[in-house]
């Protein structure tokens, strides 16, 4: 055993550093698409459940109830992913919390206080529809929303710091000997990325169900029931998405003020320049000239600073030495990414209007189908735009982990057999993303199948038809199958 | 300070194995159960008993490794790197057993059912297993100091870890059959109240010769580690070892509620007297907990959290604990769905 197990490692040395990095942007990316469900959709369930309980109505609640069910398979998932990526950070990058986990960590501390809660009360709103009074009920799920807003604010915390790194004193030898957690937690970027996150948190939540819905009810569905699914959820999300057009200004202006390079990145900028043109699509080639795109004179320096307009500054890439800033394949990822994230962003917005208009001229949402359509590309598009929005702050703070501080190769992991865990982690995390849907997919089905509830059978209180289904799940389990 | 950040990392600790290896044993006595037929009934127990609570239980295991990566982080990267394997299949472990947990109260086809029943309980092994090995390289000395990596084999291939490994496993089998002995008891069902004592008296045999065993293995193997746990830590294993035969005593003549406090003191017992017996070390002989610690704003930090947790997560941890132990929170899954 021992043997083999060397001459397996002698034999596949793998430099760890992409390994690594592909290991977490995979375990991450996976990880993120569970975020929103878990932030806001206890907020739209808990909207259903108040419609429910104060309107008196059944379709409501039924809706509350189904979505609770559907969370609990989406958080049980997303708590584990969530354990992985804490492992993660010990396994794939060793030396970096062992330089500033004193500092890094003290998010994750607050992190862990209201993930803590988010899973109590998770599963007490869950398992309590029936034994619970209803009011009672009702606000047991109100500390899973607003744990998860501050959960969520404070990984992101921990992430923005790694862009504002703060809060910490080094002495000669850089080694961390002084914390101040409240620097270190309410670091610069914090506010405008906290945020940015949270309100794409609502977003995605709110298309990707509202997306379910609209499926169904292009298939004919026409029920209050998905009527109400679906209104709830793509309110939620059309509310968010102007917000988020804002704040992601606001970031954007932030990382041109703190963080040029990164700026130079997205911008796809190569030199420093006035009046530099805001390129749409193209490339930046090896000799740092940029081909093909649409550049559109002067709106990048604009954008930066709208009060010296096109005679705003833009630092380039190469106004850093090469070992400082992104690689020409990171910079044209990041530029990329940026555009599917602005791009996407703006469409999901033009959706948003013609929802709202609808609502305040005909005071009801759009009746033609191919709003239905587009409501069913918005789920998976607003995840695509969140997801390249990640890609564009993490990629784009190469060759840094702990920007101006640590680069990302000294905080790796010695050990060469990254590449094994990270093929175990796809295929697993494969099987485990599959099966999710599988599962949401079959559950979807039975519920259609049972046609909400029967008499006997009411949201609150106990019923008869408890005690039967313990004493014979396998029967149950036939005639449900 | 650092101290105090040490206590609360030791009650983490046995949390973690008080709550979390109940879950985990369960999954043990789910995977010995056997076929389908034969093993619905005590796998339906199984179900019953840690539906509503298992999902809080992650919390633990995250909260072991906050604490230790901002409070020592210089340790964290020790043990990271040394013990890269067990923690990674560990992780995978715990990816496969809550997932597929969370799949099969969701799926109603026996076969998938079956499969991911099988998941479920083969992780529920090896993530103990995985856990105690780690353990045991940290207390037997094999991980050095400095956020280096020692060796990646012996590291947890080694006696002590294999039987901290074994030990884990037992313990966790041992604690949750106890909770389920009194779970059936309350369900007034018999046949499983008497199924679970039997596994839990069997499971109590085997810790105590496992225990046995330890003594030759640690003074062997982990010789810091024993001369601890025969003088400072002596009280403490004498406790475990007392509570132990006691609730051995009462399952044998069939009084459940006192095993129940009975086994969860000795476990505890036992893993802080690992605590003291490794003291002033966090790894043993290299690193002691003051010099791994943090400065002083981080550790605040930290026993700030851990005031708020008490005061926040607390109630409603209790909350939802006494709901379930009194049977008000009915299983999930059998509201909406008519029978018929």
């Amino acid at each position: 055993m021992t043997t083999t197990l060397s001459v397996l490692t002698g034999m596949v040395f793998v430099t760890p550093v992409p390994w690594a990095r592909a290991q977490m942007a995979f375990t991450l990316g996976f990880h993120i698409i569970l975020v929103p469900l878990g932030v806001s959709w206890a907020f739209m369930t808990l909207i259903a459940n108040y419609r429910g309980l104060r309107h008196n109505d059944r379709s409501a609640l039924i809706l509350a109830q189904r979505w609770s069910k559907f969370m609990a398979v989406t958080f049980a998932v997303g708590a584990v992913t969530g354990t992985v990526l804490t492992f993660e950070f010990g396994l794939l990058w060793p030396r970096f919390m062992g330089q500033w986990g004193e500092a890094f960590g003290v998010p994750f501390g607050f992190e862990g206080l209201f993930f803590f809660t988010e899973a109590i009360f998770i599963a007490i709103y869950i398992f309590g529809w029936r034994r619970l009074r209803p009011w009672t009920h009702f606000w047991t799920g109100v500390p899973v929303v607003i744990a998860g807003i501050f959960g969520s604010i404070s990984v992101v915390a921990a992430n923005a710091w790694m862009n504002a790194p703060s809060g910490f004193v080094l002495d000669s030898n850089g080694n961390v000997v002084d914390v101040d957690p409240i620097q270190v937690i309410f670091n610069p970027s914090m506010p405008w990325q906290a945020a940015h996150m949270l309100v794409a948190a609502y977003l995605v939540g709110g298309f990707l169900v509202a997306s379910v819905y609209a499926v169904g009810m292009l298939r004919g569905r026409r029920d209050r029931y998905h009527y109400l699914g679906f209104v709830i959820a793509f309110t939620v999300g059309a509310v968010a998405t102007p917000i988020q057009l804002g704040i992601g200004d606001g970031l954007a202006r932030w990382v041109y003020q703190n963080q040029p390079v990164k700026f130079a990145a997205l911008e796809l900028l190569p030199n420093t320049e006035s009046d530099a043109p805001e390129t749409l699509l193209g490339h930046l080639n090896d000799n740092y000239t940029v081909s093909g795109g649409l550049p559109i004179p002067g709106l990048a320096s604009w954008l930066s600073d709208p009060s010296t307009g096109k005679n705003t500054v833009v630092q380039g890439l190469t106004s850093v030495p090469p070992d400082q800033r992104p690689t020409v394949r990171q910079v044209n990822i990041v530029h990329l990414c940026w555009d599917i994230m602005v791009g996407l962003g703006t469409a999901l917005f033009l959706l948003a209007v013609w929802y709202a208009v609808s609502w305040i001229f005909r005071r009801r949402m759009p009746q033609t189908k191919w709003f239905l359509r587009a409501a069913v590309v918005a789920g998976p598009a607003a995840v695509l735009a969140m997801e390249a929005g990640w890609v564009v702050t993490e990629v784009g703070r190469q060759p840094w982990i702990v920007y101006g501080h640590m680069r990302v190769e000294d905080a790796v992991t010695a050990n060469p057999g990254v590449w094994i865990t990270f093929f175990a982690v796809v295929i697993l995390y494969a099987l485990v993303g599959t099966t999710t849907i599988l599962v949401l997919r079959g559950m979807g089905k039975r519920f259609r199948a049972t046609q909400g509830f029967t008499d006997q059978d009411t949201p609150y209180g106990p019923s008869a038809l408890t005690e039967a289904s313990i004493e014979e799940p396998a029967k149950a389990e036939e005639t449900v199958g | 300070m650092s101290t105090a950040v040490a206590v609360v990392l030791l009650l983490a600790v046995v949390a973690y194995a008080i709550f979390g290896g109940a879950d985990f044993g369960a999954g043990f006595w789910d995977l010995t159960a056997g076929g389908p037929e034969q093993g619905a009934h005590p796998r339906h127990t199984i179900e019953h008993s840690i539906g509503p609570v298992w999902e809080a239980n992650h919390v633990w295991l995250i909260f072991i490794f906050v604490i230790l990566w901002t409070s020592f982080p210089e340790a964290y990267a020790s043990i990271t790197l040394t013990l890269f394997v067990p923690l990674t299949i560990a992780a995978l472990g715990i990816v496969l057993r809550g997932a597929s947990f969370a799949f099969r109260k969701a799926v109603v086809q026996l076969r998938h059912r079956r499969l991911f029943g099988a998941l479920f309980a083969l992780a529920s092994v090896l993530v103990p297993y995985c856990m105690g090995a780690v353990a045991g390289g940290i207390a037997s000395g094999r991980v050095p100091a400095g956020g280096q990596a020692g060796d990646p084999v012996h590291s947890w291939i080694n006696p002590t870890s294999i039987l901290g490994g074994i030990m884990a496993v037992a313990a966790a089998a041992y604690l949750a059959a106890v909770y389920l002995v009194w779970d059936a008891r309350r369900l007034s069902d018999n046949e499983m109240t008497e199924y679970f004592r039997r596994r839990a008296i069997i499971a109590a045999g085997v810790v105590g010769v496992l225990g046995v065993i330890g003594i030759f293995v640690l003074r062997a193997d982990a010789s810091y580690l024993f001369q601890g746990l025969t003088s400072r830590a002596l009280p403490l294993v004498i406790l475990g070892t007392l509570c132990g035969v006691a609730a051995l005593v009462l399952l044998l003549r069939d009084a459940p509620r006192g095993a129940r406090l009975l086994a969860v003191v000795a476990v505890a017992s036992v893993i802080i007297g690992w605590a003291v017996a490794q003291w002033p070390y966090i790894l043993p002989q290299t690193l002691t907990f003051s010099a791994a610690a943090s400065p002083t704003g981080t550790l605040t930090a930290v026993l700030i959290v851990v005031v708020l947790a008490v005061l926040i997560v607390g109630p409603g941890f209790i909350l939802l604990y006494v709901l379930d132990q009194r049977g008000l929170l009915p299983e999930e899954g059998a509201e909406e769905t008519p029978a018929v």
